[in-house]
């Protein structure tokens, strides 16, 4: 990411703490969980939230195989892009397989790789 | 509608504002008389750098109105409908021209996969490289996982629609295709192969709303009346949503709409319904009513949604074949449906019978849905 790219306060924190192997999610005090940035959550508009732990070690709940692409990823593809659960969040990120290695169900480690088109940090799911 | 298709020389103005012309003289009113404009687009900016569409169709189609621009990404047409329903039911309006218009090919496929690509979640979805033929594949696979199917079943959606479209003259694929080709087909993003998806496509709709009391007064032959309208929301995020393989945004939108209309999902007798990829068809079929959670993955294999089933289901092509102008298509739902009651569609002979009708229309992974119920005039 350049240096002079504007940042998105909230998500660049909660990217950096997935990098650091300390993801952390937002709880309402009904126990909803979502991702940040966040007032109010999104479930029952409650505002008293406060940043909670999440685990690294998730289940990959289901997968693509990306062919064709947004301009963002050019050089990406093809490529594996999941959804996995983590405790009690979901993150979309990519797979770091090949597609022949990936199944439904299988355990995968949350982690912070790059797009190789524009070299912008993004979610990855390695197998476990 | 303008005839749907690959025209990426045409500016959206021109687009729309054929589609308009056409929609006032069929309805044969005096446009003196229309009192507001609705406009469906989603990606103007991006595609031909024009923003402020609202002004600008409505001086397209030679109208001076109050004109305002709708945009719930692919329900943008539908949502716009929706307005201009309100407009007159509320009595602020008698004639409303509902109107939606996307030009697509000169953005290239790439750019136009990424033009779509902003009606998901920028931050946890866009950045990670979603799709929108990637996140109808997520929920595919996902299904197939749950409730079992294969890309065989949704093949089938793909062969009916293609089927229904062979003598469209206003659709953009007017070739009936085979289940081999289908699976064969590239991929775009797997389990949804080229054949899977709806193709890019220039194109606009309009629709005149007309109130009961400007139709007797005028002695307009207005023939259909949209009964129920019902929306519902959800979040962007698919993997932020309680499942990946519903979506509870079509069931609200529709039990809005069907009790706003005052019926049942076993009253309608044939529906539109937003199959932007194959999958897409079977969860609209389970949200709306039509079948149980995980049963309607096999409607189009066993023929039940087909012209001569049970319940025919994108008579019109859908999107999947007649075309997907995303900005259009609620509106272009709403045209279909009303020659197919009407009579002078080329798949009117399939609802000769029909009295109900159900159009749905949906914004990304159905983070918006859009229901409308149709019914012949008493």
């Amino acid at each position: 990411m350049s240096d002079d790219e504007i940042q998105n306060d909230g998500y660049d924190q909660a990217l950096a703490a997935i990098g650091d192997g300390e993801p952390y999610a937002i709880e309402c005090s009904n126990g909803h969980t979502s991702m940040p940035p966040r007032r109010r959550c999104p479930e029952c508009g409650d505002d008293d939230l406060s940043e909670v732990d999440i685990p690294t070690d998730g289940e990959l709940l289901t997968y693509n195989v990306t062919h064709v692409p947004t301009p963002d990823f050019n050089e990406d593809v093809p490529f594996v892009l999941g959804i996995a659960e983590f405790g009690d969040v979901r993150l979309t990120g990519r797979v770091q397989a090949d597609a022949d290695e990936v199944d439904i169900g299988m355990p995968v480690e949350l982690g912070l790789g790059e797009s190789e088109t524009t070299e912008r940090p993004l979610i990855t799911f390695d197998l476990a | 509608m303008t005839k749907f298709g690959k025209t990426p020389e045409r500016t959206g103005r021109d687009l729309f504002a054929e589609a308009g012309s056409t929609a006032i003289d069929d309805a044969g009113i005096d446009r003196e008389d229309v009192d507001a404009l609705y406009l469906g687009n989603f990606m103007g900016e991006l595609s031909e750098n024009q923003g402020h569409m609202g002004p600008l169709m409505a001086k397209a189609l030679g109208l001076d109105v109050p004109a305002t621009r709708v945009e719930s990404a692919c329900a943008s047409g539908g949502m716009a409908v929706r307005q201009g329903v309100r407009d007159v039911r509320n009595g602020e309006a008698d004639l409303v021209v509902v109107g939606g218009v996307e030009r697509m090919h000169n953005m290239g496929t790439t750019g136009a996969t990424g033009g779509l690509s902003v009606a998901a979640d920028d931050l946890w979805e866009i950045r990670q490289g979603i799709t929108f033929p990637g996140a109808y594949a997520l929920m595919a696979q996902r299904y197939f996982e749950v409730h079992g199917g294969d890309r065989e079943d949704l093949a089938h959606v793909a062969v009916k629609n293609h089927e229904n479209a062979a003598n469209n003259p206003l659709a953009q694929y007017q070739s009936e295709i085979s289940i081999e080709k289908v699976l064969e087909a590239p991929p775009v993003a797997l389990p949804m192969g080229l054949f899977d998806s709806s193709p890019i496509t220039d194109g606009a709709a309009a629709a005149v709303l007309v109130s009961e009391e400007y139709a007797a007064e005028h002695d307009l032959d207005a023939g259909v009346a949209i009964t129920g309208t019902g929306q519902g929301t959800d979040n962007l995020a698919l993997a932020e949503r309680d499942s990946l393989v519903y979506t509870p945004a079509t069931e609200h939108a529709a039990d809005e709409a069907y009790e706003d209309a005052g019926i049942e999902s076993a009253d309608v007798d044939f529906a539109e319904v937003h199959d932007c990829f194959t999958i897409a068809e079977v969860l609209a079929l389970e949200g709306l009513g039509f079948y149980e959670e995980g049963e309607g993955i096999t409607a189009a294999r066993e023929g039940e949604t087909a012209a001569d089933g049970e319940l025919p289901v994108n008579l019109s092509g859908g999107l999947k074949a007649k075309g997907h102008p995303v900005g259009a298509t609620g509106v272009a739902q709403i045209t279909e449906m009303t020659k197919l009651f009407r009579g002078d569609h080329v798949n009117s002979d399939a609802v000769e019978d029909a009295s109900v009708g159900l159009t749905h229309n949906a914004g990304g992974t159905v983070a918006s849905a859009v229901v409308h119920v149709l019914e012949v005039a008493e």
